[in-house]
């Protein structure tokens, strides 16, 4: 099915099942254990040994020598792969360095080797056998200092100018002109990347943990040198991914060389302290800011230029895409440079780009506010746009941002917040409110389904679409009960295996809609066969409770399938309305914070987001997923930093305690809205995504609360309370 | 993690003497720490004597009118004692500041005391490390060193003590009780417990090899009020920058002891005298002679502010 024109009256507006606040399907497996993940999936594999991998411990250079003899003779050693028993392998698509490296070293943590034994433990002693000797080469781990010889990208738009942005700029009557950092951070989700590979003959089957089960088999297979038909992936559960698991890892390639080498399966995980460095990561950046402004607030010149380092053949973080289309200004210009640095692969974390952008942009936007004697929220009102900046006459879909906006400074009492820095008190606390833009584009992707009604008039749907934690289940379950009239008991899912048709997979906030709008495409062509089977025209025929109703006739769906199951597959593909439109999402993160006056102790009190993202179609997974956002914010905001040793070259805080994400205790009371829209441009199911646009802005909403609390500004993250102490009141 | 052997000791005399018998052996109670560094290789003792069925569990009155906490009271329950609550505040409110309800769950009252280090070249063996690998240097040097000590530190490591409960200890005069594989048995003052790492960091306290800790006597109780501030990043389940634990008496007169700052809990106690004078005064003779990174010179002004707010929360 495509789409090409903006969708009309469909059975999805029924909202009889979508739309509502449905529990997660998948919760009670979850809560109970029985939700296998990769690494537990002793059911499908029951006789399976286990890897271990030997990461290079030096950031760059040539392994001289890798001694696995002793490590051979170990207790239940089966097989040791190195690069030279792998043999040639070739880099996926999707990965920067390679995932099993040998000779040359390209990142600190790089797998080198898998030790193969009967169990983790003999793998995990004998992996800690093996001795490798290195040369050392000189690398550039400092942004900073890479930063002047940072060049334009191959790939995207390095450059975009309109209007005379420094003409326009040097003769505003109010300027800002500010250098921001943001550090590199971490997915850090509770599942460690792990795969189980077993072979059968020249067919490998994972077990992996993978958000985009397509790219993933084609990625294997490229690296592995088989044909895409023999290579299958199974990832049903998946705990946690944030884009960490966008791509094949180290994992599912040494799991597969090891089960080849042992002549078993192969299970392998990431020790945590390996994830850090070995895995991807977001990459810190730089980002200069400049606005130009009339006196009463309007922009005449906005300027964002970003600075980011990855590893040759890499690619930067684009953190200028949000001010290309958020406020308003007729002149504009945007750059994004990218240095070589020899730090482990800079890769998409949830929001890239936007996430690291807004952080520099919203506390630009509060700044700029401060120095027009504007409310911040009054200032970003002024200073919307109904249509794409850079090409006006191309609107935007649906842009309720002033709504947000105004919505969450009532909702929070945004009115009791002092103008003036460092004026309000609880105690020993000073406590102050701030606010920032959510902002994150709205992407589609193809994406396909197949659909069988059962003899007993239950339907399942089957997609490779994966389930990192989103609620994928539930809302594929919602659609196809929405559109086949069942209840939503009625409806099983199977998600997460290459032998399912193509879905968008799991990124990008594009899941929720691109994945349901494929179930929308499959139950069209599904309810067209039971409609036939049943002798009905299609295009009247009702389907609801359970039966389905045409020409003055009323059936149970059951009796359609019963001499046999009626199966239907198709996919959703998309046109080019993005010429026509602008597809966005849109939100206000408000949040109060207290920042204890003698130590600069920063506690979060109080966080609501109002969100514009089109149809819910879940508001309670909807709302998990912007809450966990909100949470993610936290961390960004006021701990989460990846510390580069930039003498040795790695990331030295490399497990859960050295590298802290909130826990409970940072979390105060989140409260999210979303408004109530319908975007018949992003699909028939008129949903967007919102899981990425839970955290853009919030890290920023906090700097701005901490600035309103203490007076003290903070440009570079995290907002940590050694960069505040000489500037609070005295005790 | 290497392998190793394991044995149930039946009495602590027996459990030292087990210990002695095998070059690198350790004893394990909680494990919430030895466990995790084993599975690293930071630690890889051949053989491991397990003391938790030894009794040693008891909180008991003293003759002096203090307390003795057995080796094996897990920190939870130690926090929970109604008589520690009452007459040793700082120690309850030290113990819940640190780690987790599962972790003070398992962990000791000895175990904390010997807690090793959070530095992360300490953890991870392929850096130099002076402490898991004398003479192979200290990446923290010139590396990550905002979590770091500022006192009491050497050119061999700059390496801080992680443990919370046991700077409420410091505060408060205890005494740690051992026994020996010949079964004698001693008491050491907890000033006298640790050592400063000098050119062997790896040296962390005064306990022989094979000397196994029974009891931690506490003195009796000295009134006042308690108050431990424990200053991270994170709210909870982190390690504090700065931790102050302060016994403060109505007359003004009081204890300070620091967590965050130095290899061991950090108390001076003739600084103690400059109480009155205010967190200033006492600061700059509990830090005097401080050397600093450019990462953690902020722990001096932290220090003295977090103090200030102490007294400021006793006097309240």
């Amino acid at each position: 099915m495509k789409f090409d024109t903006p969708a009309t009256t469909n059975p999805i507006d029924r909202l009889k099942v979508i739309g509502q606040p449905h529990d997660r399907i998948d919760g009670p497996l979850k809560t109970t254990g029985t939700a296998h993940y990769a690494y537990e999936r002793h059911d499908a594999v029951p006789n399976h040994v286990y890897g271990y991998i030997v990461p290079a411990t030096i950031a760059k250079g040539r392994v001289v020598n890798i001694d696995t003899a002793t490590a051979r003779r170990a207790p239940g050693v089966l097989a040791i792969v190195t690069a030279k028993e792998a043999g040639p392998l070739t880099k996926g698509q999707y990965n920067t360095a390679k995932l099993l490296g040998g000779p040359e070293v390209q990142h600190y943590h790089q797998a080198l080797a898998v030790v193969v034994a009967e169990t983790f433990e003999e793998a995990r002693a004998a992996a800690g056998l093996v001795r490798v000797d290195y040369a050392r080469s000189p690398g550039a781990f400092d942004l900073a200092a890479a930063k002047g010889r940072a060049v334009k990208p191959e790939d995207g738009q390095p450059d975009t100018a309109v209007g005379d942005f420094a003409g326009a700029f040097a003769s505003a009557p109010v300027t800002l002109d500010a250098m921001y950092t943001t550090p590199d951070q971490s997915h850090a989700m509770m599942e460690p990347h792990a795969t189980i590979a077993a072979w059968e003959g020249d067919k490998l089957t994972l077990w992996t943990a993978n958000q985009m089960i397509h790219w993933g088999k084609g990625d294997v297979a490229k690296t592995l040198g088989l044909p895409p038909d023999n290579v299958r992936l199974v990832s049903p559960y998946i705990g946690g991914g944030f884009g960490g698991k966008l791509f094949v890892r180290a994992d599912a390639i040494l799991a597969a060389l090891g089960a080849k080498a042992a002549g078993r399966p192969v299970a392998v995980a990431l020790p945590r302290p390996v994830m850090f460095n070995n895995t991807t990561h977001r990459p810190a950046t730089i980002q200069r800011i400049r606005i130009g402004a009339t006196p009463d607030g309007k922009i005449t010149a906005i300027g964002h230029e970003s600075w980011s380092g990855d590893l040759p053949g890499g690619g930067p973080e684009t953190a200028v895409q949000q001010t290309r289309l958020l406020y308003a200004g007729a002149n504009r210009m945007t750059a994004t440079r990218l240095a070589t640095l020899d730090l482990p692969e800079g890769n998409a974390m949830r929001a890239p780009g936007e996430a690291s952008g807004l952080m520099a942009l919203e506390i630009a936007m509060d700044e700029m506010a401060e120095k027009l004697k504007l409310d911040p929220v009054d200032f970003r009102v002024r200073n919307d746009t109904q249509e794409d900046p850079e090409k006006p006459g191309r609107r935007f879909s649906q842009r309720n941002f002033v709504q947000c906006m105004r919505k969450g400074a009532e909702q929070f009492g945004w009115s009791k917040r002092s103008a003036t820095p460092g004026k309000m008190r609880d105690g020993a606390w000073l406590v102050g409110m701030g606010v920032a833009s959510a902002f994150r584009n709205n992407l589609v992707m193809k994406s396909g389904a197949r659909v069988r009604l059962g003899t007993d008039g239950r339907a399942t749907v089957e997609t490779d679409m994966t389930d990192i934690g989103t609620g994928s289940y539930t809302i594929i379950a919602q659609t196809a009960a929405e559109m086949l009239g069942l209840p939503l008991s009625q409806v099983s899912v199977v998600l997460g295996d290459s032998s399912f048709p193509v879905s968008s997979g799991s990124g990008g906030q594009w899941g929720g809609n691109s994945s349901t709008a494929g179930v929308y495409a499959a139950c069209v062509k599904l309810r067209e066969a039971i409609a036939g089977a049943l002798g009905m025209d299609a295009a009247s025929a009702v389907f609801d409770d359970g039966k389905v109703s045409a020409g003055g006739r009323s059936v149970p769906i059951a009796e359609a399938a019963k001499s046999g199951e009626i199966v239907a597959e198709d996919s959703m593909e998309y046109g080019d309305l993005e010429k026509t439109f602008q597809q966005s999402t849109f939100g206000a993160h408000f949040v109060e914070v207290a920042v204890h006056a003698a130590t600069g102790e920063i506690r979060v009190r109080r966080m609501l987001a109002v969100c514009a993202a089109g149809r819910i179609l879940n508001p309670k997974s909807a709302r998990s997923q912007v809450i966990g956002a909100m949470t993610m914010g936290v961390g960004a905001a006021l701990m989460e930093d990846l510390y580069v040793d930039k003498r040795l070259g790695f990331f030295v805080n490399h497990d859960l305690a050295g590298y802290e994400v909130p826990v409970h205790a940072d979390i105060p009371h989140q409260e999210v809205i979303f408004l109530d829209e319908a975007d018949p441009v992003s699909s028939p199911m008129k949903a967007k995504g919102v899981g990425e646009l839970g955290l853009c802005g919030v890290a920023a909403a906090i700097a701005n609360a901490v600035y309103n609390a203490t007076g003290v500004r903070v440009r570079d993250y995290p907002v940590t309370l050694d960069k505040l102490l000489d500037r609070l009141p005295t005790v | 993690m290497k392998p190793f052997t394991y044995e149930k000791a039946s009495s602590p005399a027996q459990a030292a003497t087990a210990v002695a018998r095998e070059r690198g052996a350790k004893f394990i109670a909680g494990g919430t720490n030895l466990l995790d560094l084993m599975k690293i290789e930071v630690e890889a003792p051949p053989h491991l004597v397990d003391i938790n069925g030894l009794g040693l569990d008891a909180i008991a009155p003293t003759d002096e009118g203090g307390l003795r906490v057995g080796a094996l009271v897990r920190n939870t329950d130690l926090a929970a004692d109604a008589r520690i609550r009452r007459d040793y505040g700082l120690l309850t409110r030290a113990l819940v500041a640190g780690a987790s309800g599962q972790l003070r769950n398992k962990a000791t009252t000895a175990g904390n005391l010997l807690q090793r280090t959070r530095c992360p070249y300490f953890y991870d063996t392929h850096q130099a490390c002076n402490k898991r690998l004398p003479g192979s240097g200290c990446a923290a040097l010139g590396g990550f060193s905002r979590s770091h000590a500022i006192v009491g530190v050497s050119n061999a490591c700059i390496a801080v003590h992680p443990s919370d409960m046991a700077v409420a200890m410091r505060a408060l005069d205890a005494a740690v009780e051992t026994v020996k594989p010949d079964g004698t048995t001693r008491r050491i003052p907890i000033a006298d417990f640790y050592k400063l790492p000098g050119s062997t960091p790896h040296v962390e306290n005064v306990l022989a090899a094979a000397e196994l800790i029974t009891a931690v006597t506490l003195p009796k109780p000295v009134g006042g009020t308690h108050v431990y501030h424990k200053v991270r990043d994170r709210a909870s389940y982190a390690f504090a920058l700065v931790s102050v634990a302060a016994v403060l008496q109505p007359d003004g007169s009081g204890r300070v002891a620091l967590g965050g700052v130095a290899p061991m809990p950090w108390r001076v106690e003739a600084a103690e005298a400059n109480l009155p004078k205010g967190a200033k005064a006492v600061t700059s003779s509990l830090l005097a002679g401080a050397r600093t990174t450019p990462q953690n010179a902020m722990k001096v002004a932290l220090v003295e502010r977090t103090l200030g707010a102490v007294i400021a929360d006793a006097g309240a």
